[in-house]
């Protein structure tokens, strides 16, 4: 009898994923493996690893969409393959960008003729969207300082201390100082008449935002124009106004139509939105619209030409992914104005059920407003026993992620919860939320009092008697350096 | 009989989507419609026009990965949803941007200990790590300055002619002067002699390519170090290095890993290679490495506390999504050194192949060289006649794009075809592009020329779009125009009466 051995050992491309060896191994970190392996084994050891991260659609720190339909998931996979930046290529594509900066335009109110094409462009988010406003405005004012002889290597900008950190970035990297208007406890957004008194001739524009991070408020756009239009004939500075929308820009026309805030004020010159927000697309883009041509400036243009017509491009990103943009027009044909407005409207509902379900608890005093940013920033009407921070981290044990901060100055004492409502997070996952915070709270509840409480009372002989404010924020300071020092700093 | 309606409108939902009133409506182009329509046939009218786009695949005039494993694609698609910068919710996807990191400065040769973490960070593209960059010397140089006491009003940085269009954006944003040292007639990189004879007191670095756009060359890093380290030692400016290595930095390391380029040259303070180009990924993905601590200014980074431990941010995005950056680590940890060897090397044996093609028709002259990214950039011998911005549009016909530009100064009279040779390009692909350029060549040489050469020069760079590279050059002449438009309704007419072959289009 003949026996025929056919492979030496059995062949490694055999083995199910789990039986191989590549499980066995380490997974490089710090420098790259010397060999290759299955894609097999490459797909299931970086999926399974990942399987750790939180699910994006149970965070509700990120205002940043987390859901799509299939059929623009399919698109998007479609098109995952085209570098946006190759206009020749895909003249396609870069056609539905114009389209969409038209769309939005418009629903901008910017002044534009039938048929007349918007100017602005897609980015890959709002912080290149507002840097390069930024930098439009920084030109602009320097050309103008240049003309009238005077000096322009002190520019600044005007905002408030609730505004995200790309505005810091841009100050920062463009060299422009940040002013900013100081918020106080009850009124978490700038206050116009304080912005507009910091203005001086230096200051390039007023940056007004529509949605505060924080929490979900709009800021009286209108107010900050009537203002900055007296100050402006006072002074002939000819200071101009950027809203940044990023996440109103999306809500306010489709809930409060009448809300003047955009270019129908005759100051605002540029808004930026974030498509990925209330946008409704997947991370990665963002749109920057100017009223017209005037207010950016042409030297900052790099014209690129396509088959004969003009494509002027003004980026700091050159390579990119197209999916997002195809994705976002396909959102804005697809909902059109109805969808739209169902959607935010739905958002809206289920923030205030949301909203009534704390309330009905009793603990919690809420922070945001009605009007706004589908949110709820609440806060422990009593932290004296836990605080926010702890509530944070327990609802982290059933799942969903939750922020607690604490406000930038002059209100750092108030530390809040936020919950953003994004169009996936229905009624029934809202109902839930309540549920599980009031399991918490009973939790909570139930543990023995805070060991640093009964510190800082026990040395209460040696020190004048505090009032509860005091004791209050003594626990938020010592909370928040020890939380601080394992979260990170807020993110949208 | 009791009839109830619930709906009003007539079935919508049953009509199949070419049927129904939405294919027979304008798609808005300027204002939001008013109504939504279904999800079905907002995506076939979206995928139908986009079937006008080019096919990614078969175009050549990119560097940009435009294919990726299945089991790639799948990893991609889950993670679409994750917005990278929430890194206290997703600390493993933060975690593998960090070994990617890890990997890449090592790959670079970058000074650090086994179980130290290396400086760097994960971009949407070469453009914004090139900015990163840049900001950090233009930060240092100022600081330097400042404690010196001299004035930091006037940056520059010097570079090649050959540049992307990139550091012409950063030296304009940023209000950096570029100066550059300009081509010449076969020399069409930086001449490193020529580059540090320009540094002066106000150079904040000097900008050199790994894998120049134009010709896939890779200019000479080591030279150019020792003549700055020569010139920094008489002036004392300590003036530093930047390797653009956007294209060339995934391909040095795998083929000639002798090559002295990266962080091995003392004055080389940060490189940036884009990973959607040989990195293997789609668009979205670039990466940039410092040296070291000292060379990163910590007033420019943002610190984010993770868990317990610093994570350093310095970006110009915020949100942006997590998929580009998974599939670089699947990318590294799926080939491997090998993995990646094999392929680069596989993309040099299809460029000889077709680059052999080419000049077997004894028409063309090559002017990329054989070391350097796999590409292959080429001219006609001869141009009187015909000129390579017509064979690149007839290319088009058989679905081609083969891009056609001319050369920044001092070589504008130079015009080239290149042809990127991607991990996709196959040899059958090769050969088959060979055999489609010489149908091309034969169609063209049997029509009359259409115009003057230099008329076609000027007016193609006129219409003609190059990736990567602004190129201005002069509106022709009223004259010319005349004689253009005169030649023009010429060869319109012949092309009417003729009988022309019919061509057949992209399959």
């Amino acid at each position: 009898m003949v026996l025929s051995k056919i492979g030496s050992e059995s062949d490694v491309s055999v083995h199910s994923t789990f039986a191989s060896r590549y499980v066995r191994h380490s997974l490089p970190r710090s420098k790259m493996g010397e060999n290759s392996m299955p894609k097999d084994a490459a797909y299931q050891i970086i999926n399974d690893e990942l399987m750790l991260d939180g699910n994006p659609r149970l965070n509700l720190a990120s205002f940043v969409t987390t859901w799509m339909e299939p059929e623009c998931n399919k698109l998007m996979m479609d098109s995952i393959n085209k570098n946006y930046v190759d206009m020749d290529e895909y003249p396609v594509t870069t056609d539905l960008q114009n389209r969409c900066v038209n769309i939005i335009a418009n629903l901008f109110n910017a002044p534009l003729e039938d048929g007349e094409a918007g100017v602005g462009v897609g980015t890959v988010g709002s912080s290149e969207a507002i840097m390069l406003a930024g930098l439009a405005f920084k030109r602009k004012w320097q050309n103008r300082r240049r003309a009238e002889g005077k000096p322009f290597d002190k520019p600044n900008i005007v905002t408030g201390a609730n505004v995200q950190v790309c505005w810091e970035k841009f100050a920062n990297y463009f060299e422009v100082e940040l002013k900013e208007v100081k918020l106080r406890e009850g009124y978490y957004v700038m206050d116009p008449v304080k912005a507009v008194e910091l203005v001086d001739e230096n200051t390039i524009c007023v940056a007004a935002i529509l949605g505060s991070t924080l929490n979900g408020e709009f800021e009286d756009v209108k107010l900050l124009n009537d203002l900055l239009l007296e100050k402006n004939k006072l002074t002939g500075w000819d200071t101009s106004i950027h809203v940044d929308a990023a996440s109103g820009g999306f809500i306010a026309p489709f809930l409060y139509p009448e809300l003047e805030w955009d270019f129908r004020l005759p100051l605002v010159k540029s808004i930026n939105v974030s498509g990925h927000k209330y946008g409704l697309v997947y991370a990665g883009i963002g749109w920057i619209i100017w009223r017209n041509k005037e207010d950016l400036p042409e030297e900052l243009i790099f014209h690129i030409n396509y088959l004969g017509a003009d494509q002027p491009t003004f980026t700091l990103n050159f390579s990119k992914g197209s999916s997002q943009i195809i994705a976002q027009y396909y959102q804005l044909i697809r909902l059109g104005y109805e969808g739209y407005k169902n959607i935010m409207e739905n958002c809206h509902e289920n923030a205030m059920v949301l909203k009534e379900g704390l309330e009905s608890t009793g603990r919690f005093n809420i922070v945001s407003k009605d009007n706004g940013v589908p949110l709820v920033a609440f806060s422990l009407k009593d932290n004296l026993r836990y605080n926010e921070f702890e509530i944070s981290d327990m609802l982290k044990r059933f799942g969903w992620i939750v922020p607690a901060y604490t406000m930038p100055p002059d209100a750092q004492h108030v530390t809040v919860l936020r919950v953003v409502i994004r169009q996936d997070f229905s009624r029934t996952l809202a109902e839930r939320l309540v549920i599980d915070i009031n399991k918490v709270i009973k939790q909570l509840d139930a543990l023995p009092r805070n060991s640093l409480l009964i510190k800082v009372e026990l040395s209460g002989e040696e020190k004048p008697k505090r009032t509860p404010l005091e004791i209050q924020k003594d626990i938020t300071d010592t909370w928040k350096k020890f939380v601080m020092a394992k979260k990170p700093k807020l993110v949208c | 009989m009791v009839i109830a309606t619930t709906i009003t409108d007539s079935k919508e939902e049953l009509h199949s989507t070419f049927a129904s009133r939405y294919a027979r409506t304008s798609l808005p182009k300027f204002v939001m419609p008013e109504q939504a329509i279904s999800k079905d046939a907002a995506y076939q009218i979206i995928n139908d026009e986009l079937m006008l786009d080019g096919n990614p695949r078969l175009n050549l005039a990119s560097f940009v990965t435009t294919w990726m494993e299945p089991e790639c694609d799948k990893l991609i698609m889950a993670s679409l949803n994750k917005n990278y910068v929430d890194m206290d919710e997703y600390p493993v996807t933060t975690e593998l941007q960090n070994r990617c990191v890890n990997m890449i400065a090592h790959l670079f040769h970058a000074p650090v200990q086994v179980d130290e973490t290396a400086i760097g960070v994960g971009t949407v593209g070469s453009s914004e790590a090139i900015m990163l960059a840049g900001l950090a010397f233009k930060r240092k140089w100022q600081a330097r300055r400042r404690s010196e006491g001299k004035p930091c009003d006037k940056p520059n940085i010097v570079t090649g002619a050959n540049v992307q269009v990139c550091w012409e954006k950063f030296a304009k944003y940023f209000e950096v002067e570029l100066k550059e040292v300009k081509l010449r007639k076969d020399y069409y990189i930086m001449d490193p002699v020529k580059a540090v004879e320009m540094v002066d007191e106000n150079t904040i670095c000097v900008a050199t390519i790994l894998g120049s756009t134009l010709t896939g060359e890779f200019e000479d890093v080591k030279l150019l170090n020792e003549l700055l380290v020569k010139r920094n030692k008489e002036t004392g400016w300590n003036t530093p290095i930047h390797v653009d290595a956007a294209s060339g930095g995934f391909i040095a390391p795998f083929i000639y890993p002798d090559l002295e380029w990266d962080f091995r040259l003392p004055l080389v303070k940060s490189i940036n290679v884009s990973g959607h180009k040989y990195g293997l990924v789609y668009a979205g993905v670039g990466w940039v490495v410092w040296r070291s601590q000292d060379d990163l200014p910590e007033d420019l980074v943002f610190h984010i506390n993770y868990l317990g431990s610093d994570q350093p941010t310095f970006t110009l995005n915020f949100s942006k999504g997590s998929s580009q950056i998974i599939a670089q680590y699947y990318q590294f940890i799926r080939l491997g050194f090998e993995g990646y060897k094999n392929i680069m090397e596989t993309c040099m044996s299809n460029a000889r192949v077709l680059k052999e093609g080419l000049e077997k028709m004894g028409r063309f002259e090559i002017i990329s060289k054989d070391v350097g990214v796999p590409l292959v950039a080429f001219s006609l011998k001869n141009s009187s006649k015909h000129t390579v911005f017509e064979i690149s549009e007839s290319l088009r016909r058989y679905g081609w794009i083969v891009p056609a530009y001319t050369m920044p100064p001092d070589a504008e009279e130079v015009a080239v075809l290149r042809a990127v040779i991607r991990e996709d390009f196959s040899r059958s692909l090769a050969e088959r592009l060979t055999s489609d350029i010489e149908k091309v060549l034969k169609q063209i040489e049997a029509l009359p020329p259409r115009i003057s050469t230099r008329a076609a020069h000027l007016i193609s760079t006129r219409d003609t779009h190059l990736i990567g590279s602004v190129s201005d050059t002069p509106v022709a002449t009223e004259e010319l125009e005349r004689s253009v438009r005169e030649s023009q309704s010429q060869v319109a007419m012949e092309c009417r009466n003729a009988g022309r072959e019919k061509v057949s289009g992209v399959c």
